[in-house]
């Protein structure tokens, strides 16, 4: 499968706390990924870190091709964030809130009519100031934006809060459309229903790691907690932080699969050289779970 | 960048228009100011009259903090800023932006306590030319180290108290040559109010290549 995000023992701060402790995390192009998880679990801190918005402090990291903590400023414009606010200004109505964000964009105007009709937003509703409006919506208010900017990645931070059951079978409608046209999803939420209903895979979260967020490859690599543990001993270690959140019991991993046997060192050299330097790829992955 | 600046000052001139925080709340708050000043000097008429240039600077300063930490509330009280940094709008452009939008409702706002000025403090405007230079070269200097640093302020703790600390010590060069500027235009120093002026102009240079060239960093910092 094509990846559109690829962390691994991804590390953020917020000061001295840690955000993420070790995320690692795959998510596969045209995917409804749904992060699970408590408050705190770093669902949030996860979703702005796959925005280029939240900094990593250490770990690897690849959004649409593009490292996030090197290329935001080139990775932002291709993601849509929806978060716990709705990013609307009050003053302006629905129409002119849409309208900014797609001239923020560089887009064609008639983007924002398009959107603003597809979640029902029409008449005299697109010109009441947002303001007046109701939690729900704003809501829709929000979604149009983003939908108008039609970004190949979207992230959504609780996105059902505050709509009634009509316009929550709207919003599932507009996600399921845009992985259907090979844009990626993914979204945290406390709702079972939406797993259900929605979601092509769910991960869950806890104490800024995500317990089964890695795709098996074909050579058969499961999660990667082994990373995060050794990440976390090593945090622990470190001086004048905070205490961290315990971490999450290890999800069932499948049987191991047997080690292949160690190469000799001639045999690495030579690979080394043979790879031009790329040593880390010729380990097999095994290697590095197991460890 | 210029269309960048364009987009971003239309959508905060348009906030302005629907909100008319400007018009209705900093307006009277500039007038209030000069009248307290009027109070504590009424019994020194010459004395007023002389210090009027000083007084309406101070109150364009006032209203000017206000202003601007409007302009950036506007954009992190739904979590906008966010949106912001999505876009493809250039940093600079969007500084240039609120710049702009900040300096437009700063001159309406001189022109109001010019007014006030004049009735109140009975000075007589003169100079035309170098008070419409000055108040225009020193509204979009007084917004652009706003609009800087109250985007500095606007991710920390106790923004509201900490903007006008910082903001109004930097803007003292800008008061300084502003006020010399009017004193000279209103014929109440000898002093070569256009050598001032050209020291207000350099001032707000500064402030304005400063923002461009920082406001993509000061953003990445909220």
């Amino acid at each position: 499968m094509e990846l559109s995000a690829r962390f691994r023992s991804a590390v953020a701060f917020a000061g001295q706390y840690p955000l993420l402790a070790g995320a690692d995390l795959d998510v596969g192009t045209g995917e409804i990924l749904v992060l699970r998880g408590a408050n705190g679990a770093g669902k949030t801190s996860l979703l702005r870190a796959l925005a280029g918005l939240l900094p990593l402090f250490a770990g690897e990291a690849m959004v649409l091709g593009l490292d996030p903590t090197v290329d935001a400023r080139r990775l932002r414009p291709q993601v849509g964030l929806l978060g716990h606010h709705n990013g609307l200004y009050e003053e302006l109505s629905a129409e002119q809130n849409v309208r900014f964000a797609v001239a923020a964009a560089r887009l064609p105007k008639g983007r924002a009519g398009e959107a603003l009709d597809r979640v029902g937003l029409t008449g005299r509703l697109a010109s009441v100031p947002v303001a007046k409006l109701s939690a729900g919506q704003r809501r829709r208010v929000a979604l149009a934006a983003l939908l108008a900017r039609r970004p190949p990645l979207w992230l959504l931070d609780e996105p059902h809060a505050g709509l009634d059951a009509e316009n929550r079978e709207l919003l599932d409608q507009v996600l399921k459309e845009v992985a259907s046209f090979g844009g990626t999803v993914v979204l945290a939420s406390h709702d079972e229903r939406t797993w259900d209903a929605l979601a092509t895979r769910a991960v869950t979260m806890s104490g800024g790691a995500v317990l089964d967020g890695v795709l098996p490859t074909p050579e058969g690599s499961g999660p990667a907690m082994g990373q995060a543990v050794e990440l976390r001993k090593a945090l622990e270690g470190l001086e004048g932080l905070p205490d961290l959140p315990d971490l999450p019991d290890a999800p069932d991993l499948p049987d191991a699969p047997d080690l292949p046997d160690a190469p000799d060192v001639h045999d690495v050299h030579h690979v080394h050289e043979a790879t031009g330097g790329q040593l880390h790829q010729a380990v097999p992955e095994e290697v590095t779970n197991v460890a | 960048m210029w269309r960048d600046a364009w987009v971003i000052a239309g959508k905060d001139l348009r906030i302005e228009a629907r909100s008319k925080v400007a018009l209705n709340q900093l307006g009277p708050y500039a007038i209030v100011v000069l009248l307290i000043f009027g109070f504590a000097f009424d019994q020194d008429r010459p004395l007023l009259t002389q210090a009027a240039p000083g007084l309406f600077w101070v109150g364009v300063v006032f209203s000017g903090v206000l202003a601007v930490q409007r302009s950036l509330g506007i954009e992190s009280a739904d979590g906008a800023l966010d949106n912001l940094r999505l876009s493809r709008l250039e940093p600079a452009g969007i500084f240039l932006g609120k710049t702009v939008a900040v300096a437009l409702q700063l001159v309406v706002l001189e022109l109001l306590l010019a007014f006030g000025v004049v009735v109140l403090f009975h000075s007589e405007l003169a100079g035309a030319g170098l008070l419409l230079a000055s108040g225009l070269v020193s509204a979009l200097g007084v917004a652009a180290a706003g609009v800087a640093y109250a985007t500095v302020s606007s991710g920390l703790r106790a923004r509201e108290t900490l903007l006008p600390l910082l903001l109004v010590p930097v803007l003292a060069p800008i008061v300084l040559s502003a006020t010399e500027a009017w004193r000279s235009a209103l014929g109440l120093s000898a002093a070569d109010g256009w050598r001032w002026l050209g020291l207000l102009s350099c001032f707000t240079a500064i402030y304005v290549a400063g923002g461009v060239v920082c406001f993509g960093s000061l953003m990445e910092e909220t």
